[in-house]
């Protein structure tokens, strides 16, 4: 994302498209009914949330009105009352410390070190799970629930979603932990 | 004419800092440091090897070059650009960053990232795992036959590659075709229930790019021309990304 709207910049490379964030799309088509997700299903289990804002999307791109529109979709996925801020948060976040290339880098031992800020903020939300809509946040803040044994999962977007519209399949819950692992079958 | 004293400038030691601000848009600020520390107070990599964002712009400003671009941390750093963002003078300290990575030696730059950005020039799908079109097109048929035959209500999914005209081109992270293609299921339910004109590119979808974290220009734009032409080629309103 960043890599690409920074590089139409950089090189003065003309196009004629659109660039979007799926965020963008997924708040969109809730809010017309296209995806009629709400969070009934977490309404007795109470389980609680947090949300990575990602450097690249939220900072770098498309600032605080995108930390809305991603606030938007996961309380309406996981409730409200479900969910915990970090804070910092927004543009103002900490970035996880799998960016910038540093997951290939080879120097892991930094890279954890770097991480436990973001460890710690995830720890005091209480969440049992840490939403992250980005790859690189998403391999490294599950690195270092293993690692530091944070006891969290760490989850993409879209298991969510489907979680929610009661269509995650068995063979698409690799990263839902006991509590979610059966429900909606 | 008194040339000794303009031979003086003439000899005065040329700083990487310089260098630097005369490829940024207003310098970056970069000789704007008032010294407050906003910057490493809040950022993660600070104390990481004894250094932080500070310290380093510091250093490039007293013109310790041998030290800065010598130094692992610029591969620390993730460019977050958090100490923009909390900095008064907007000092841009990850382009510093960016540019002694550029300085290095190609074959002096951490492995991985070398690799994952040589794996993206090899094939047109831009993917740092090294996906041919080929066997993208096989996992992306694959799965979705697999999906079709197994899951009830899903026998008419889709996910067509390469339908020119579609509204949004998708892009997909390589980690998913390679390593958990299955994660890649709930999102195409997600976008056939929402009624998304949607295609994946069999060029150009990757969305992940290691050649700007290793600070190679050129293969950098080489990686984002391939992309614009992907899109433009199949005529779509926009580049959606998975993130």
């Amino acid at each position: 994302m960043f890599a690409v709207r920074a590089g139409l910049k950089k090189f003065d490379i003309p196009y004629n498209f659109e660039i979007k964030s799926i965020i963008a799309c997924y708040a969109d088509w809730i809010r017309e009914g296209r995806l009629k997700v709400n969070a009934d299903w977490n309404k007795d289990l109470k389980i609680r949330f947090t949300v990575q804002d990602p450097c690249q999307i939220i900072r770098k791109s498309f600032g605080d009105p995108m930390a809305e529109e991603l606030r938007f979709v996961v309380k309406t996925v996981v409730g409200e009352e479900n969910f915990v801020d970090m804070s910092p948060n927004r543009s103002n976040n900490y970035c996880c410390g799998g960016g910038g290339g540093f997951l290939q880098a080879g120097f892991p031992d930094q890279r954890r070190q770097y991480g436990l800020y973001k460890f710690n903020q995830i720890k005091q939300t209480g969440a049992a799970y840490c939403i992250t809509p980005c790859h690189n946040c998403h391999a490294q803040i599950h690195d270092l629930s293993e690692h530091y044994n944070g006891g969290y999962h760490t989850v993409h977007l879209w298991t969510l979603i489907c979680l929610s519209l009661g269509i995650l399949d068995e063979t698409e819950r690799a990263y839902l932990g006991p509590d979610l692992a059966g429900v909606g079958l | 004419m008194r040339a000794e004293e303009i031979r003086l400038g003439k000899t005065r030691k040329s700083l990487f800092k310089d260098h630097v601000m005369s490829i940024l848009p207003d310098g970056g600020n970069l000789n704007l440091c008032l010294t407050c520390g906003a910057c490493a107070s809040g950022c993660p990599a600070s104390g990481i090897g004894d250094m932080d964002p500070r310290r380093f712009l510091r250093l490039a400003a007293m013109g310790a070059d041998d030290e800065i671009l010598s130094s692992d941390w610029a591969w620390w750093c993730t460019m977050c650009q958090r100490c923009i963002y909390a900095c008064p003078m907007k000092i841009d300290i990850p382009q510093l960053i960016f540019n002694v990575r550029a300085s290095r030696p190609r074959e002096q730059r951490p492995k991985g990232i070398v690799a994952s950005c040589d794996a993206a020039l090899k094939h047109d799908t831009c993917s740092a795992m090294g996906v041919s079109e080929e066997d993208w097109r096989f996992v992306v048929e694959d799965v979705l036959d697999e999906v079709r035959a197994g899951q009830a209500g899903f026998e008419k999914l889709q996910a067509p590659v390469d339908k020119v005209g579609a509204e949004l081109f998708l892009n997909q992270n390589s980690r998913e075709p390679v390593t958990e293609p299955e994660e890649m299921v709930p999102l195409w339910k997600i976008l056939n229930l929402a009624g998304a004109d949607w295609t994946y590119g069999s060029k150009g979808w990757a969305a992940e790019n290691y050649c700007m974290f290793m600070a190679d220009d050129a293969s950098w734009e080489h990686i984002i021309r391939t992309k614009v032409k992907a899109v433009e080629d199949l005529r779509c309103k926009a580049w959606l990304n998975t993130e």
